[in-house]
């Protein structure tokens, strides 16, 4: 509770009209108490997690765990029962101008006759109604293309990309509203490796600039690769800690809910940790 | 031939089909864009259908059926937004459930009456050839505000249609520009209405943004395209119309999938020739 008091203070001394450089330095997100029901089943209960400013964390865990309503909680896509979201002391609904979405490539309408780089675009001024893109939108879109690497694609139309091209388009979309919270959705799912290595360098550098960076994976090696800390969800925080603390093959057991006798689930495991 | 091209435009109700043709194709294609694009032809098809119950109730009170119509399309187009936001039933089967419905309830209501007659009919099958003034002045007031509409608001249909769930969270309102879509489709239908009846208005609403998506890989580009192919083909479709005395909401419909054809089998890259001739040579 202290802590939402302090952010909510540190929101107060820079207001909504700060440049994203400055809101992005003090983006902190606090998930407290957070429980969920969908549909009349318990999907989420007292869930904690706290991703600070440079900071990455995994969300690990398996299907149906809760990963992406967890997503959806923090987007203020959905509505917890109890507990609280805080995007820089602010509930999501008013912290949106910080948050970037990265969603899995399959919700993403691919067959829209839009280029690349109007995609990217349109990411970043759809909120805003009238007028025309200024000169800042189409620097900051050209950054997000430079940075994904597909300045060479920008006029291509989005039909017309590979798996791992489309995945960088998302990840550009999302970077072209230079947010401080930064939630992607299994960005490693069904990308060569090229955009792999590309988007753990990435991650890296926007860590570094002081993004506050959540993504779920079922990919425990580059989980480990881009990580600070891993949380391991199933309905609950199982266990949240840098990955070199979670070398406890019973604590991935109770996440992922199978007997300790399954040696290949424990080898992978030892490997991730 | 000039005179082939000519002798329509002397006559008065000839004028008046040619703007009414025109300012439906144009104003089918800029929200049809849309429709084509996110998949939702479907939802043109249940529109269209319910407004004819709103026709039917406007004919039993003697009201302005454009009107009645207009308002029943509207409400059917809500209902399906609202309960399709539900996600346990997928959108098409709602669309299904309501598109039924409302066209048995129209003829329901039809069937109260002692016979169809000439004002039924013509919004069944069109009545463009017998079209006065005013209708030319509503047509061109309605759909300038559409055309206009979908301009300021294409940033946000184009985000919605990209990816609801960014769009969303990014603070879109997706539900009310959804619903302002729909409504937008309604009013385009039932401008068409007039030119080519409740029963072939889907053609306008579909046909030449499918037929210019087939060759074209932009919104912008598309929309043009297709507001060409649209003009065109509705003009040519009135001449045929005029000259072998055959229905002229038909013959408009008749014209525009012709060109759909053409284009699926001669489009650049995609048209069926283009890939066969690219699978044959090595």
């Amino acid at each position: 509770m202290r802590a939402d008091r302090d952010d909510s203070a540190l929101a107060d001394a820079a207001p909504d009209e700060a440049a994203p450089e400055r809101s992005a330095a003090q983006c902190r997100l606090e998930v407290a108490g957070v429980a969920v029901t969908l549909g009349g089943n318990q999907v989420l209960h007292d869930v904690d997690l706290a991703v600070a400013p440079g900071e990455t964390v995994g969300l690990i865990g398996p299907n149906g765990a809760g990963k992406t309503t967890l997503l959806r909680a923090v987007l203020g896509l959905l509505a917890p029962d109890t507990g609280t979201v805080r995007i820089a002391g602010n509930p999501p609904r008013g912290a949106r101008k910080h948050l970037g979405y990265v969603p899995q490539k399959h919700e993403f309408a691919w067959d829209f006759p839009i280029t690349v780089a109007a995609a990217i675009l349109n990411a970043r001024i759809a909120t805003r109604w009238g007028g025309t893109a200024r000169r800042a939108d189409r620097e900051a879109v050209a950054r997000a293309v430079e940075r994904v690497g597909l300045t060479d694609l920008a006029g291509r139309p989005i039909g017309a990309l590979s798996g791992g091209q489309r995945q960088r388009v998302l990840v550009a979309r999302a970077l072209a509203r230079e947010p401080g919270l930064l939630l992607l959705d299994e960005p490693f799912t069904g990308v060569d490796v090229p955009t792999q290595e590309l988007l753990v360098g990435l991650l890296g550098q926007l860590a570094e600039e002081g993004t506050a960076i959540l993504m779920t994976t079922h990919d425990l090696t580059q989980a480990r690769a881009v990580c600070t800390r891993l949380c391991l969800l199933n309905r609950t925080v199982v266990a949240d800690g840098p990955p070199s603390e979670l070398d406890d093959p019973a604590l991935w057991l109770r996440a992922f809910g199978v007997a300790e006798s399954e040696l290949l689930l424990t080898g992978t495991a030892r490997e991730a940790t | 031939m000039i005179e082939w091209l000519v002798e329509p435009w002397q006559l008065p109700f000839m004028q008046r089909a040619f703007v009414v043709a025109l300012v439906s194709a144009v104003v089918c294609v800029v929200v049809g864009a849309f429709v084509v694009l996110r998949g939702m032809a479907f939802i043109g098809d249940a529109v269209a259908h319910a407004v004819f119950p709103g026709v039917a109730i406007g004919f039993v009170l003697h009201a302005n059926l454009a009107l009645t119509g207009a308002a029943a399309g509207i409400v059917t187009a809500v209902a399906i937004a609202l309960i399709s936001q539900t996600r346990r039933l997928n959108e098409d089967t709602v669309i299904g459930v309501f598109w039924a419905g409302s066209f048995g309830l129209g003829i329901v209501i039809v069937s109260t009456q002692d016979a169809y007659t000439g004002d039924l009919t013509s919004f069944l099958f069109g009545q463009i050839l017998a079209l006065g003034d005013g209708d030319v002045i509503a047509v061109a007031v309605v759909g300038a505000v559409l055309v206009g509409l979908t301009f300021l608001l294409r940033r946000q249909l184009i985000a919605v249609s990209l990816d609801r769930e960014t769009a969303k969270a990014s603070g879109l309102p997706v539900l009310l520009l959804d619903m302002v879509l729909y409504a937008m489709v309604t009013a385009a239908i039932v401008v068409a209405l007039q030119a080519v009846g409740n029963v072939l208005v889907l053609a306008l609403l579909v046909t030449p943004a499918a037929t210019a998506r087939m060759a074209t890989e932009r919104l912008g580009t598309m929309t043009i395209a297709a507001c060409v192919l649209a003009a065109s083909g509705s003009v040519a479709g009135l001449y045929v119309s005029y000259h072998y005395n055959l229905a002229a909401g038909g013959m408009i419909v008749l014209v525009l999938t012709g060109m759909f054809l053409l284009a699926w089998l001669a489009a650049p890259k995609h048209g069926l020739l283009w890939k066969r001739r690219a699978t044959s040579s090595p």
